[in-house]
């Protein structure tokens, strides 16, 4: 593995040299060459014009394992905030950390996110590489893949967690390709082999008919992402702090190929993120219409929980698609899932079927969804949950 | 403009089930089909190519029968049609299939943008798309529910989880679409006959230079170690009666549990 130069190729016209973040090429007599700091990060190889930069992706028989240790998360930010994920995985990557003798660390790249740091030590990080960049502010594939990059090649973690995010996914992956490691999405379950210490990483596939463990055992890191909500945060501990490793990046906006132009948030009073809720009502065909979602929102809004709906009333336009749960929506592990007038085809129950407690409404005796569910009423939707509503309101006194 | 647009077939995941006695997938009897997302991204590319010329070609690496879902393709009126074929290709994990389908794209190598499903439904794994654009160093955008190109950029809006992002990037780029892009249209007449008769070239290993260490089992990092049918907890608990009986009830047990 490694990068190089063809250097008949290369006119010595300096892009890359303002593509590389670690300040790693330098033009000498009219050709490019990699310095001591090169951490084959890759962020030149798409800069050159004259495809003269050559990066060799590793194979995995050629990789010597025993360099590489500790398990590491890779951060998500949203306004300023870690994402519950990041803590999710930190709390999952202390257990795994544990069981190997080893760190966790977490990577987080941004712009004035060094406060975060603490917040990373309570849930379980050991050190915080840290990459603060003006360029970094948003998330965008390129920079980070490369800055990332540049980070595991420089310090080998066995072992790289990340959230199944649209984030997530997006650069895990990339990262994966450039450095040849093994990646397996969607896990719903990690776990350390004690005599191979290989991670074993289990995920649901054919729309959750099938569950598969996948390991990685040549390659490395062993990369994963997790869904949000499947892993359990930890109770923070104040009394821990994390070693701060500063990473000195430097990122040219002009070499970064994709500008973000406009952010726009969806507008709304229940746009409480169904991934992000403790509780959540969810509704279905059995509504009959757009306007019976006013039944969901009410009983959403006294129990405070977001709301959530079926893949049929997304493709109705009942709803939008931001609330649909299940295989081609978001995967969902909140403490109470109430699905009302929902029948459970088996892309919905692979979105939802780990929720803590399921609780079904629907006046099909034979609906599926009563499978999976703990608490299962057969009756009218359109009595029942009034009802509900109306008793939960005088329960929690409202 | 010409457009590639990287395929996969699928079994209809529905209907896959695990034989409780061998503990191996049961897939006979089960329709194949073009991954759904992938048919919103060959609408999506025929639409561009309506407004701005250029022609539309699908590939997809595949077994032989693979080629149907091709034919579906061309029969919703792609130009042209490429299979990936090779017991090489056998055991391919998404490394190896970004590599292998990179290696199709080179061959092709007149091209200005390629468009992908988001993820296919039967892996889920959201991992090609992306893996193809990083071996061909080109940008990618994923998750894309608008795209317009405008000379040799392009401005996607992307549908997050909780927001749309609006980027411009520069071609040739990767873009995966979401559902919510497009209606894929069904095959005209014309199109379902041509697409019958039309040739459909198999390429192997050799013919896309592929290195076949990077290839199949050899050129996957990852390997299933084990598949089982999923958990489901026994069966609940039915409450019964009145509306407001069984509300009663079962605010009692939610208490009871301690989830409200």
């Amino acid at each position: 593995m490694g990068i190089y130069i063809d250097i008949d190729k290369c006119t010595g016209c300096k892009l890359c040299v303002s593509a590389c973040p670690y300040g790693a090429v330098e033009v000498v007599d009219g050709k490019a060459r990699f310095t001591d700091d090169c951490t084959s990060c890759g962020a030149c190889v798409g800069s050159c014009k004259f495809g003269a930069i050559v990066l060799e992706v590793q194979r995995k028989e050629e990789v010597d394992t025993s360099l590489y240790s500790g398990v590491w998360v890779l951060a998500e930010t949203h306004d300023g905030k870690l994402a519950d994920v990041t803590l999710e995985l930190l709390s999952e990557g202390r257990k795994l950390a544990d069981e190997l003798v080893t760190e966790v660390s977490l990577v987080l790249a941004g712009q004035n996110v060094e406060g975060l740091a603490q917040i990373a030590a309570q849930y379980g990080a050991d050190k915080v590489y840290l990459v603060e960049h003006e360029t970094l502010a948003q998330y965008r594939t390129d920079p980070f893949t490369s800055v990332i990059c540049g980070l595991i090649n420089k310090h080998k973690p066995e072992i790289v967690l990340i959230g199944a995010t649209t984030m997530g996914r997006d650069l895990a992956s990339r990262i994966a390709a450039r450095i040849g490691a093994g990646l397996t999405a969607d896990c719903t379950g990690l776990a350390i082999d004690p005599e191979t210490r290989l991670l074993q990483q289990t995920r649901p596939a054919f729309g959750g008919n099938v569950m598969a463990t996948i390991q990685c055992r040549n390659a490395r890191p062993q990369m994963s992402t997790v869904r949000p909500r499947v892993m359990k945060k930890a109770q923070p501990d104040a009394s821990r702090t994390a070693e701060i490793i500063r990473e000195t990046v430097n990122l040219n906006e002009k070499s970064i190929a994709t500008k973000i132009i406009e952010i726009i948030k969806e507008e709304g009073t229940d746009a409480i993120d169904v991934q992000d809720a403790e509780i959540i009502v969810s509704g279905g065909r059995g509504l009959r219409k757009a306007e019976n979602f006013a039944l969901i929102r009410e009983l959403a809004e006294v129990i405070g929980a977001a709301v959530g709906a079926s893949r049929a009333t997304v493709d109705a336009g009942w709803i939008p698609a931001y609330h649909q749960v299940g295989q081609t929506g978001k995967t969902v592990q909140p403490k109470l899932y109430i699905a009302c007038g929902i029948s459970g085809a088996v892309q919905h129950l692979a979105g939802m079927g780990s929720s803590d407690c399921i609780v079904a409404i629907n006046s099909d005796p034979d609906a599926p969804i009563f499978g999976v569910a703990h608490y299962g009423i057969v009756g009218d939707l359109f009595e029942v949950v009034p009802a509900l509503t109306r008793k939960l309101k005088q329960e929690l006194g409202q | 403009m010409n457009i590639i647009v990287s395929i996969k077939q699928v079994p209809d995941t529905t209907e896959v089930k695990i034989d409780p006695v061998t503990n191996t997938l049961v897939r006979e009897g089960v329709p194949s089909i073009i991954n759904p997302f992938d048919e919103n991204a060959i609408e999506c590319a025929l639409q561009l190519v309506e407004k701005h010329g250029g022609k539309v070609t699908v590939i997809t690496m595949g077994p032989p029968q693979a080629e149907q879902a091709l034919r579906d393709a061309l029969a919703m009126g792609a130009d042209e049609a490429i299979l990936v074929c090779d017991r090489a290709f056998a055991g391919s994990d998404t490394l190896a299939t970004s590599y292998t389908l990179s290696q199709t794209v080179k061959k092709i190598a007149d091209y200005d943008l390629i468009i992908c499903g988001k993820q296919a439904f039967d892996g889920d794994t959201a991992q090609v798309g992306p893996g193809l654009a990083e071996h061909l160093g080109i940008p990618q955008v994923t998750y894309a529910i608008d795209l317009e190109v405008e000379g040799k950029k392009a401005k996607v809006k992307r549908l997050l989880s909780d927001r749309f992002e609006i980027v411009e990037t520069r071609l040739p780029c990767l873009i995966t679409v979401v559902k919510q892009m497009n209606e894929p249209r069904h095959g005209s007449l014309k199109n379902v006959m041509k697409a019958r008769k039309k040739e459909i070239p198999s390429w192997t290993a050799e013919d896309i230079g592929a290195d076949t260490g990077r290839c199949g089992l050899n050129g996957s990092p990852t390997n299933v170690v084990r598949v089982f049918a999923p958990q489901r907890h026994s069966q609940g608990e039915r409450l019964e009666g009145e509306a407001a009986e069984v509300v009663e009830q079962l605010v009692g047990k939610l208490r009871e549990k301690q989830v409200i």
